[in-house]
């Protein structure tokens, strides 16, 4: 952990995940008008009324952006999080219990990284009657387990022809003490990477899909203020930009984040990955 | 005669600036005749195996010569251009690594690799190239057929042969074994040392072996230099070593193999363990293990080197205390 | 401090090492007979498993028919080459693989071949294993208290308040004391040799009659060998302890055991006491094993070739008969017919080959 706080992608990583996580837990406190206020003049640039503009629904932009923090980062946050639960519980059912069950959630694993990934989306999507953030997580959850979740066996796998793990075995631990004590906690590492990696690919997911306009854009997002923006014309707008470019950095920026923390939990994980 | 290589006062450094550079070879002085065998005992740590990659000039950063000469048949090793350096390895020096059946590159015929070698070292047809590794697999009493083969479908013991071939292809004048055995079961072990030493005989190398097998050692090599903590602790020919070990280091190594067949009569070990290069203690770096250590000299004082004049010498205060003599 | 060692002294007369501790020779401790009911007792071991693809599927045969019994507080050195079983043999024993075939008795109570939970706990109570490699086989994540500590709660040794007391005394029998420096380090704290006691540790921990030590040094430094070696000898002293030194090294194994089991190819094929197998090598494999080993004592004044033909079996494809017959300078038809019998050829001395 130690090593963690010293490394400086995490540094890097964690400070503009703190950030933005601040901004997203203050956000009604921060932003300077209620981001729903819709009566503002459209498109006016910067000023200091105004210092990111109002975009093209005549919301003042800085709220927009500062609330919109909130659903990025619930939406990636725990969809990372059910995602590594499904791929520990596939990684340890799969690799560590092997046999039968291997065959079978092996399979089913296959299945889902072969199905195009977006075209799922975009297919389950269109079929949901009800579009929240709740069903959001929900199909990116669905979506985005198998990569990790083979990754996952292939440790459960190797861990468990380890000596100290034969070891446990002759110590008279019971398998689910095993489990539980000596080979997840060997699988941090790359739970932890993967969590990041997760993140990232919820984020984007996210945000794209919004953009596209297939998610609930009446939600305060970042990638349903793209949506509207350029529903709104912002390219051809003089003060258009600030309908683009903030989300774009934001999404960017966080982005960047998961990235960094990502290759920091790789890289203390394993000592050979480092680098000075 | 000059000798094949001599290491003078040899210091090796690892370390990525000055400041934070640990000396892991200090100050050994050793030398290689021709057809030589000359072993280089220690265990893990002590430095042997930087010092043979250093010897050989296969030292990558962050390892960095920081002392002493190299000499092969009286030329500077350290002050000759890369590309001269290139065109020793193979043709004149070779080495040998441990696990070395794991070097063969697993996705080419062995014949390839053969090719490969040759071929930068100026063998212009590939002809002759097969023909000349035709030869060694004869001489390493592999058959001919597996130059076809992958090296996956070899054993291991075919494997380390088929590398000892390969490094001997040039009829190199000095060959560095580090460990070539270790891994290998001990009928393996005992034939391949024993082609290893009817190849010198015809071929007429030198060798520098290092192990931390010293009952192997004291069989196969002429002359032994035991290693601790990066200096050379005591040197002699290999009977003689055997027979009247001088330093108290080299004695607890002979100990640590009970000899084969004999009644069986308890034998104690070095306790402790090798020191941390980076904070070597004044004096002996062997002090802290040593059964026999003077307080007030040991730790404070750099031994000595005692010699008797002829080949064996010792480093130690030991001898110098009692003003006994060497051997 | 200065001990003195006869160095230079007498060199001229006297061969070999100079350091003979004053200790004596070792050996089963007086008045602990073999007792009537042996530690461990196999027969007809036997490991088998399918490797190869689907449409050619082979068998390994890794262990065929092993007898084996340990008595109250002996040691037994296990010696092959890779391959040739010997591991196969501990790690059955241990049930860290299933046997194929054969009965497996401990202190006189025989365990299934398919044992149930409950029955492989109460069998893990008596038989414990010790590793080769000390660098993979603790918890990297897990305090060393943790590791000789849990198998006092597993296996009911003993009320939880006592188990301080246990683990700090348990670590002062595997010398490393004091114990409270160990108790909250971290196995990547420790040297190899250190990690190794604690395997021991975590061994003893479980209370068992029985130490299967799987090549226990092979991954030591040299100087640190024997420290560990005479540690295990100690506690077989000074608690009973019956062992079984899995190990390649000849010599090793003559200074552990006090009878050695040579294998080959997944046999058996010579017991006997130690020094006997050692000096008077009866099967071709062991004399061709004794020659090969390094041995500087008999080596000087007499230069003899060592001849050695070809490589152990496939162990998918064994040969009929004997397992070493094709490469036996002695082999005769007879051998290669059927796997030979144990014949005797010395006081508890057998051997499997026709020659005797």
């Amino acid at each position: 952990m130690k090593n963690f706080l010293r490394n400086r992608k995490a540094v890097a990583g964690g400070v503009i995940l703190i950030f933005f996580g601040l901004v997203a837990i203050f956000a009604p406190l921060l932003e300077p008008y209620s981001h729903n206020y819709e009566a503002f003049n459209i498109w006016q640039g910067p000023s200091s009324a105004h210092w990111l503009g109002t975009n093209g629904q005549g919301q003042d932009e800085l709220s927009q952006l500062i609330y919109a923090a909130r659903d990025s980062l619930v939406v990636s946050l725990l969809s990372a999080a059910f995602i590594s639960v499904v791929q520990l519980l596939m990684g340890i059912f799969s690799g560590y219990v092997g046999g039968a069950t291997d065959g079978v959630l092996s399979t089913i694993t296959n299945v889902f990284l072969v199905l195009p990934g977006l075209p799922l989306l975009i297919v389950i999507d269109a079929y949901l009657k009800t579009k929240n953030t709740f069903t959001t997580i929900t199909i990116l959850t669905a979506t985005g387990w198998a990569w990790g979740a083979r990754v996952l066996r292939a440790q459960a796998l190797s861990l468990r022809d380890r000596p100290f793990i034969e070891a446990a075995r002759m110590s008279g631990e019971s398998r689910w003490r095993i489990v539980t004590f000596n080979v997840v906690p060997n699988m941090f590492g790359i739970l932890a990477a993967n969590f990041f990696g997760a993140a990232t690919y919820a984020l984007l997911a996210e945000s794209g899909l919004m953009f596209i306009g297939l998610l609930n854009v009446q939600t305060t997002s970042w990638g349903s203020m793209l949506f509207w923006a350029q529903n709104d014309n912002a390219i051809l707008e003089p003060g258009g930009w600030v309908g683009l470019i903030p989300p774009g950095i934001c999404i960017l920026l966080l982005g960047v984040a998961f990235g960094l923390l990502n290759f920091a939990v790789d890289e203390v994980a394993d000592p050979r990955l480092r680098r000075n | 005669m000059a000798p094949l290589l001599e290491l003078r006062d040899l210091h090796v450094g690892y370390g990525w600036d000055a400041k934070s550079t640990t000396t892991i070879v200090r100050g050994v002085n050793l030398t290689v005749d021709e057809g030589e065998v000359v072993g280089v005992a220690g265990e893990s740590g002590c430095g042997k195996t930087t010092l043979a990659n250093a010897a050989a000039g296969l030292l990558e950063p962050p390892g960095r010569i920081t002392g002493g000469s190299i000499l092969f048949q009286g030329r500077d090793l350290l002050n000759i251009p890369a590309e001269e350096m290139r065109q020793l390895h193979l043709a004149q020096i070779s080495m040998v690594f441990q696990a070395s059946m794991n070097i063969l590159n697993p996705v080419m015929r062995i014949r390839s690799q053969f090719w490969d070698a040759m071929k930068v070292h100026g063998v212009s047809s590939e002809d002759e190239a097969m023909e000349r590794a035709r030869e060694m697999f004869d001489r390493v009493k592999l058959p001919r057929q597996f130059l076809d083969a992958y090296p996956h479908q070899l054993s291991g013991g075919m494997r380390q042969r088929a590398v000892i071939a390969l490094s001997l292809v040039l009829k190199p004048k000095l060959v560095f074994l580090d460990e070539p055995t270790t891994a290998l079961d001990v009928v393996v072990q005992r034939s391949i040392v024993q082609m290893l030493n009817e190849l010198r005989q015809d071929l007429g190398f030198g060798v520098m072996f290092i192990t931390h097998d010293l009952s192997l050692l004291v069989e196969i090599a002429d002359k032994i230099a035991i290693m601790y903590a990066g200096a050379i602790v005591e040197e002699a020919p290999a009977q003689q070593l055997y027979e009247a070990p001088d330093h108290p280091y080299t004695k607890s190594l002979m100990t640590a193999f009970p000899p084969l067949g004999s009644a069986r009569t308890r034998m104690e070990g070095l306790p402790g363990t090798p020191p941390d290069m980076r904070s070597l203690p004044a004096g002996c770096a062997f002090t802290p293990r040593c059964p026999s250590a003077i307080e007030g000299v040991c730790d404070r004082v750099p031994p000595p080197e005692m010699t008797d004049g002829q080949a064996h010498r010792v480093v130690c205060h030991l001898l110098d205390q009692k003003g006994a003599s060497v051997g | 401090m200065a001990r003195l060692t006869a160095s230079s002294a007498t060199s001229s007369t006297r061969k070999g090492p100079a350091l003979v501790s004053t200790l004596g020779t070792v050996g089963i401790p007086a008045g602990a007979e073999q007792g009537p009911v042996p530690a461990l007792e196999v027969t007809g071991l036997t490991k088998t498993y399918q490797v190869g693809t689907i449409g050619k599927p082979k068998v390994v045969h890794a262990l065929t028919e092993a007898d084996l019994s340990i008595g109250r507080s002996e040691i037994v050195g296990l010696v092959g080459e890779s391959g040739s079983g010997k591991s196969t043999f501990a790690r059955s024993v241990a049930f860290l693989e299933r046997p194929t075939a054969g009965t497996i008795k401990v202190d006189g109570q025989t365990i299934s071949l398919k044992p149930s939970a409950g029955e492989l706990r109460q069998h893990r109570s008596k038989v414990q294993m010790i590793f080769q490699d000390p660098y993979t086989s603790l918890d990297p994540l897990h305090k060393i208290r943790y590791a000789v500590a849990r198998p006092l709660k597993t296996f009911d040794v003993a009320p939880s308040d006592q188990h301080p007391a246990i683990v700090n005394q348990i670590l002062t029998e595997v010398g490393l004391t004091p114990p409270e420096e160990y108790l909250r380090r971290y196995p990547y704290q420790l040297s190899g040799g250190q990690r190794q006691r604690v395997g021991v540790a975590r061994a003893l921990a479980a209370r068992p009659s029985l130490l299967l030590a799987d090549e226990p040094t092979s991954m030591l430094d040299v100087s640190i060998r024997l420290n560990i070696m005479n540690m295990l000898l100690d506690l077989r002293q000074s608690q009973g302890l019956s062992m079984l030194f899995v190990t390649h090294d000849l010599a090793g194994a003559s200074y552990m055991s006090d009878r050695i089991a040579i294998m080959y190819a997944g046999h058996l094929i010579e017991m006997g006491p130690a020094q006997d197998v050692m000096s008077e090598p009866r099967h071709p494999y062991t004399q061709l094993l004794r020659r090969a080993a390094p041995d500087p004592a008999s080596h000087f004044g007499r230069e003899t070739r060592f001849e050695s033909r070809g490589d152990p079996p496939d162990l998918t494809a064994l040969p009929e008969g004997c397992p070493f017959a094709p490469r036996c300078p002695q082999a005769r038809s007879e051998c290669r017919s059927a796997v030979p019998a144990w014949r005797n050829v010395g006081p508890n001395h057998k051997v499997r080959c026709v020659l005797y």
